[in-house]
């Protein structure tokens, strides 16, 4: 299978081509993800993605392939303010 | 809104509504600063507070949700916050991105003009509230201490003014108490006085002014005792709204005597002639 260069949180990774973001996301957060990205636990996920600085809404991470290149940033709520 | 009846603020008698929400409790914390996830904890506790802000940063598999699912077990709302963006570009990015996140419309805009002061950048503030505005956010604009830029904000449809009382951090309390005022007496929506408050007296202080709640982060979590600062903070944040509510006596150049000069002594009285 060819793999692609990706981007993520600023580390360089290489991904399988055909690698959608909802199966990538679902492997970063260790929670198994319906076709509508709801976890199967029921959980809240708590995090957002944008690819090339464009927010992706959850609804559109099944259907979202990765490429080469994409830069990927997924972000959770953190200590501040 | 008469308070002559009222001897004790509750909810019910002294609610705090605040886009579309009523909270009992005009004390929000910042979870910034905090050595660790049991001393915030600790803290959010003893404070009584049912909103704090978060922050918006990349997911690390090794921190996965401590600070979500720490608020989630502890009902409190998560208030996401653009901490860090320096333009309305960046704010408005990360605004989307903590909608997506949290689940909320509410964010508190920080729109920074530089890393010295961490003083808001109010040409950036204005464009990046009117962007989010139209965008369905409920917007708590991070100010600074100036009554025209406020109702400028309140004219571009903010859910809450949030002036600063000094630099984030510094702990100098509120600068420019009259400013303050004057923001609180004009504003339509709520005032929460917003960084800057150093101990408690600052906060009651603000509470005073006129503001309809307080925000405070490192005040309680660098605190030598967080939850004991915490408890101190919810104390003044009562006392400050109670006596604000209560209605402060006029300040007068002389003294004015509150025994009655009826009925002294004859001799006494001679001896002050």
């Amino acid at each position: 299978m060819t793999s692609i260069g990706i981007n993520f949180n600023s580390r360089q990774l290489n991904l399988d081509e055909g690698t959608t973001l909802r199966e990538f996301i679902s492997t970063q957060i260790g929670k198994e993800l319906d076709a509508n990205s709801v976890a199967a636990d029921g959980s809240k996920l708590g995090v957002a993605a944008a690819v090339n600085g464009a927010v992706v809404p959850r609804s559109a991470w099944n259907s979202y392939l990765l490429a080469e290149g994409h830069s990927i940033e997924l972000v959770t709520a953190a200590q501040g303010g | 809104m008469e308070t002559r009846n009222i001897t004790e603020l509750d909810i019910h008698s002294d609610p705090f509504q605040i886009a579309g929400r009523t909270l009992s409790s005009r004390l929000i914390l910042g979870t910034g600063g905090a050595s660790s996830l049991t001393t915030l904890e600790s803290a959010l506790r003893a404070s009584g507070t049912e909103l704090t802000t978060v922050a918006i940063r990349h997911f690390s598999a090794a921190g996965a949700g401590n600070v979500y699912e720490l608020l989630q077990r502890n009902n409190v709302i998560a208030l996401p916050n653009t901490a860090g963006c320096f333009t309305a570009r960046d704010a408005i990015l990360t605004a989307h991105l903590a909608r997506e996140a949290l689940e909320t419309n509410w964010i508190k805009l920080e729109v920074i003009a530089d890393e010295h002061t961490l003083l808001p950048d109010p040409l950036e503030l204005h464009a990046a509230t009117e962007q989010l505005v139209a965008d369905g956010f409920q917007v708590f604009a991070y100010t600074n201490d100036d009554p025209a830029l406020a109702q400028r904000l309140q004219d571009a449809g903010v859910a809450a003014i949030m002036p600063a009382g000094a630099p984030i951090g510094s702990g100098l309390g509120i600068l420019n108490p009259h400013n303050i005022s004057t923001i609180a007496s004009r504003a339509q929506v709520p005032v929460i006085l917003d960084a800057g408050v150093g101990t408690a007296s600052d906060a009651a202080l603000a509470m005073e002014l006129g503001c309809d709640a307080v925000l405070l982060a490192s005040a309680v979590t660098r605190a030598h005792n967080a939850p004991l600062m915490a408890r101190a903070m919810k104390d003044a944040v009562r006392a400050g709204r109670a006596a604000r509510l209560a209605g402060r006596i006029p300040r007068r150049d002389t003294a004015l005597a509150s025994s009655p000069a009826e009925g002294m002594m004859q001799t006494l009285v001679g001896d002050f002639s």
